[in-house]
């Protein structure tokens, strides 16, 4: 690839990202320019199904939600290293496909120990 | 940031990698600056991902397209996930001490000195004939699945260690 190449690829994600930008820009822009400003306590206070919002936001989170975000983390990176290998597994030896089997069946391995020790449970 | 210096190349070239370069890198020092002087560590968390980002943008100016795929899924995505749950798992009481505490000036001797490491190896560096080079999305899966393949699997131990360490630690603050 070079940097010609790049330029064709990655016009298309610019302007992609302008215009996602460009629409949030205009609709927060637009309300705030459209929208009656008439505040008031009661107004400013979040809004949550109706009820008087409890006394404190930042309520702490259990030790046990981590895990699902450490699980997010590394099957992200599981899938990171699936696109190249997407790509060539068919046309390289055997051994590669089965190097991916492997790789996946040791985190595979890490999820079924979390499963077996109920940190899945939603509780 | 030395390697994306770059000469030999056509001038016209140069000019319009250097303007994209000098955009993404204000992007990325204001994201930084974000993190650092935001008073509210969500909002900072916000503009770490905004920083991560344009060094993924760098990451594609270096012709270098699967690290930046790996810095918008894994960064922007996971690590940045991380960050605002472990913020999620503090009380909000511990903040007032958090955000300015005694270790302020020891930080900021450090950074100061890790910016001038860099910037006297960045200028050192003999980069002038570098010129920018991509790999192709198969080579890199051939190189990585061929010559690396023991690295690659001891990545995924690494991983699992990872996470069985999280399922254990996560299981001990169960037990509290």
């Amino acid at each position: 690839m070079s940097i010609e190449e790049l330029t064709v690829n990655y016009t298309a994600v610019v302007i992609a990202a302008i215009a996602g930008f460009g629409a949030m820009a205009i609709m927060f822009g637009a309300s705030y320019i459209l929208a009656p400003k008439r505040r008031s306590e009661l107004k400013d206070m979040p809004y949550e199904c109706g009820i008087p919002p409890s006394p404190y936001s930042w309520s702490q989170l259990h030790v046990r939600y981590y895990i699902f975000a450490i699980l997010f983390l590394i099957f992200d990176i599981e899938a990171v290293f699936l696109f190249p290998w997407a790509l060539i597994f068919v046309n390289a030896i055997d051994a590669v496909f089965y190097e991916m089997l492997i790789f996946i069946a040791i985190l595979f391995f890490g999820l079924m120990y979390g499963w077996k020790k109920g940190v899945l449970q939603w509780r | 940031m030395g390697s994306t210096q770059e000469s030999g190349t056509e001038g016209g070239v140069l000019t319009e990698s250097l303007v994209v370069f000098l955009i993404i890198s204000v992007v990325c020092v204001a994201g930084g600056l974000g993190v650092v002087f935001s008073r509210n560590v969500i909002h900072a968390t916000f503009l770490l991902l905004v920083s991560l980002m344009g060094v993924a943008g760098i990451f594609l100016l270096l012709l270098a397209e699967f690290l930046a795929l790996v810095q918008v899924l894994i960064y922007g995505g996971a690590i940045t996930i991380v960050v605002l749950f472990v913020i999620m798992l503090t009380k909000s009481d511990e903040f007032e001490s958090l955000v300015d505490n005694s270790q302020k000036p020891l930080a900021f001797l450090i950074s100061i000195g890790l910016f001038v490491v860099m910037t006297v190896a960045a200028i050192a560096a003999d980069n002038g004939n570098t010129v920018r080079a991509s790999l192709k999305f198969s080579d890199l899966g051939h190189s990585l699945f061929t010559d690396w393949a023991i690295p690659f699997e001891v990545a995924s131990l690494v991983l699992l260690v990872a996470l069985i360490g999280a399922i254990v630690i996560s299981k001990q603050g169960e037990e509290e």
